[in-house]
């Protein structure tokens, strides 16, 4: 589905990539891990277009296409989706309209109508249910005024009405109490299908508990620096990241 | 070589009037002519020193040569414009282009016409324009055709009338001028809009006298979109008497150079005014907009709102001025003017101002400037909107409280499909 070689990224001349690389499968689920600052959500942002990273190497090719040169609306309309770290509060802008705005884009450029006013209707209903997202959260304007919580609630319900083939849920997990937690793990595996892949990134094993990865890589100073199954996250929630800087021999 | 005495600005300006024929005026209207040409012999235009204009120089404007330019008709598509409607081209009526069907009570009819046949009209006409701005007393001196709106006591006037001015040919100088006048209990709504039609560099000044009577209801919206090279000074004289109701909603859509003079004098107590306005600027584009509300009485409430989004290296300029009487109590006035400045090379000037003399007042002003919210932007992409529709989603946003104020519906569609297109050309 996604094959990321060699990706170098940099924001204002320092580099933050170093050479990813990453193979995602559809079906798989792959967790991505590591301590702060390793560059977790700059490489979901490139992945998604942000155009502030600069990309000086590498390259990404999703379902055979060169990922890099889209621009992020095509992005998601080929079925990529990011949920954010930090998803922004955009005021005066509806949450439902601005998804019903985003559906009908993607669905112009496969060839398809635009959606039915009742058709919508019920999806936004079937979805907000499954994150069980506030049927009036959904209609104010984007994230305004959301808990943080809420806000990740409303990550995870935009992905349900979008259907994507590729998740990067970038710590969709923080923030979320234990039941919010469970709730939003649940949307993600209720979602999941033989077509479609996700990359989770978070800190806490907790979350893998719910939404079970096949691959756990960690990422460290802009690298993938091991890749293990499921229990290299138990590994590391128990033993930090310091053996693994030491094994890698990267210098701290 | 002989030095040769040059004219001065003013008189080779005044010159475009010469060729001017107002023999077809009544008598009365003649004489405020004389009048008003008697007053602009004391009065200069103004130069980078006069205050009231700091920010907007018109050297540009007053050397320009233009011409009066007589047309019946003009090719522009008029489909799906009011019902009711008087069109001028070029400030001269368009019989052709216009259609009336007004009930009892209503007189909408051109200048000209009313000026024959409605006495009424002389107890208004010429009442309000300031004797001491020389834009406002060139108009009333030499003013070609305009509309005039009469309502009689408690007739409502359902449906909007459109007041279309447009703008034909090069190099185009027109002077229209209107009159709305709605009578005690009377109710209307107005569309009062300036297009330029295959036209360039042409300059408009003109003047509206509007009287909102006791317990009257009076909305307008004002829409400028002539060429991006015309340069255009608007006025309205605003009266309110107790009790009335006036809204005017100003949208600036192009225009190289456009100044909104809009002055409301509050006479009675209890009025309600409602300001607002939305510029959209590109390029060079320069738009000032002085507004002056005058509270003389107790317990009136006016609102001002102007929004700007300003791309390339356009100008804006906001002055807006409330002024509070001594024995006006109980006032609530609210001004705000917000910008949204899409380059480093925009320039805004932005001053609300509160002159306050009476102590129990609710009284409020304030001014902000951003930028386009790039994070935002990119959220809306990244969920599949393209830029354009992204953009255009944000600027809605960012001008919404302006467009909700509006209370014609046509008018609404046509400001949203303005910000639609504006920006999809980038
Ligand atoms: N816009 C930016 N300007 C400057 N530096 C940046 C910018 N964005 C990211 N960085 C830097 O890049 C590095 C990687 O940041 P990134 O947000 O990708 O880390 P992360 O792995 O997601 O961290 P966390 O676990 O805290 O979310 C950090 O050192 C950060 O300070
Ligand atoms: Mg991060």
């Amino acid at each position: 589905m996604i094959e990321i070689k060699n990706l170098h990224a940099s924001i204002d001349g320092t580099p933050i990539l170093n050479g990813i690389n990453l193979k995602v499968n559809a079906g798989e689920v792959h967790a991505i891990m590591g301590p702060n600052g390793s560059g977790k959500s700059t490489l979901s942002s490139v992945l998604a277009g942000r155009d502030e990273y600069e990309v000086t190497a590498g390259e990404v090719s999703f379902f055979g296409e060169d990922l890099l040169d889209m621009e992020p609306e095509d992005r998601a309309a080929a079925g990529l989706f990011l949920a954010f770290q930090y998803p922004v509060e955009i005021p005066g802008v509806s949450n439902v309209n601005f998804l019903k705005s985003a559906i009908n884009e993607i669905r112009k450029k496969k060839g398809l109508d635009a959606i039915s006013a009742k058709e919508f209707l019920q999806m936004v209903k079937e979805k907000s249910k499954l994150v069980e997202l506030d049927g009036k959260l959904a209609n104010r304007s984007v994230n305004e005024g959301f808990s943080g919580g809420e806000k990740k609630r409303n990550e995870i319900f935009q992905m349900a009405m979008l259907e994507p083939k590729l998740s990067i849920l970038d710590e969709t997990d923080s923030g979320l109490d234990i039941d919010a937690l469970r709730i939003v793990a649940n949307g993600v595996n209720e979602l999941k299908t033989e077509e479609n892949a996700s990359i989770v990134i978070t800190h806490y094993q907790r979350l893998l508990d719910y939404i079970v990865p096949d691959f756990v890589h960690v990422l460290y100073k802009g690298k993938i620096v091991k890749t293990g199954g499921k229990e290299l996250a138990l590994e590391l929630e128990e033993k930090g990241y310091d053996w693994i800087k030491e094994e890698t021999g990267v210098s701290a | 070589m002989e030095q040769v005495i040059k004219p001065s600005i003013k008189e080779d300006f005044l010159r475009h009037f010469d060729f001017l024929d107002f023999s077809f005026d009544q008598e009365f209207y003649k004489n405020q002519r004389k009048e008003a040409k008697a007053l602009i012999q004391n009065l200069d235009f103004p130069t980078s020193k006069t205050e009231y204009w700091k920010y907007t120089r018109l050297n540009k404007v007053l050397k320009g040569k233009y011409s009066f330019k007589e047309l019946e008709s003009t090719p522009y598509d008029l489909q799906g414009l009011a019902q009711n409607r008087l069109v001028f081209v070029n400030g001269y009526f368009s019989e052709s282009l216009s259609k009336v069907n007004v009930g009892e009570g209503v007189y909408f009819a051109p200048l000209s016409q009313a000026k024959q046949e409605n006495k009424e009209l002389q107890n208004s006409f010429g009442k309000l324009y300031k004797q001491d701005e020389i834009f406002a007393v060139m108009n009333q001196a030499y003013h070609q055709d305009g509309a005039v709106l009469m309502v009689k006591k408690g007739k409502v006037v359902e449906e909007e009338l459109l007041i279309l001015n447009i703008i034909d040919g090069e190099n185009i100088i027109s002077q229209p001028r209107n009159l709305i006048h709605l009578s005690e209990n009377a109710q209307a709504k107005v569309i009062l809009k300036t297009i330029g039609y295959n036209s360039s560099a042409s300059f408009t000044n003109m003047l509206t006298e509007v009287f909102v009577d006791t317990s009257a209801n009076l909305e307008i919206a004002k829409i400028q979109e002539e060429s991006k090279t015309a340069y255009q000074i608007a006025t309205e004289q605003v009266k309110q008497e107790a009790n009335s109701f006036f809204k005017i909603n100003t949208f600036t859509f192009n225009g190289a150079l456009v100044r909104n003079n809009l002055n409301i004098d509050l006479l009675g107590q209890h009025t309600e005014s409602w300001l607002s306005g939305l510029y959209l600027l590109k390029e060079k584009q320069h738009v000032d907009n002085h507004t002056y509300v005058l509270h003389r009485e107790p317990n009136c409430e006016s609102n001002e709102l102007y929004k700007g989004i300003l791309d390339d290296q356009s100008t804006g300029v906001f002055n807006g001025k409330v002024f509070v009487h001594r024995e006006a109590q109980k006032t609530n006035a609210y001004q705000s003017n917000a910008n949204m400045l899409m380059t480093d090379d925009v320039t805004i000037n932005s001053k609300p101002e509160l002159e306050i003399y009476a102590d129990d007042v609710k009284c409020s002003h304030g001014s902000t400037t951003g930028q386009l919210d790039e994070e935002a932007l990119f959220y809306l992409r990244s969920r599949g909107i393209g830029y354009k529709t992204a953009m255009a989603t944000l600027l809605k946003a960012f001008s919404a409280d302006v467009i909700d104020q509006i209370g014609i519906e046509s008018v609404q569609l046509e400001v949203e499909e303005f910000i639609n297109k504006s920006f999809k050309g980038v």
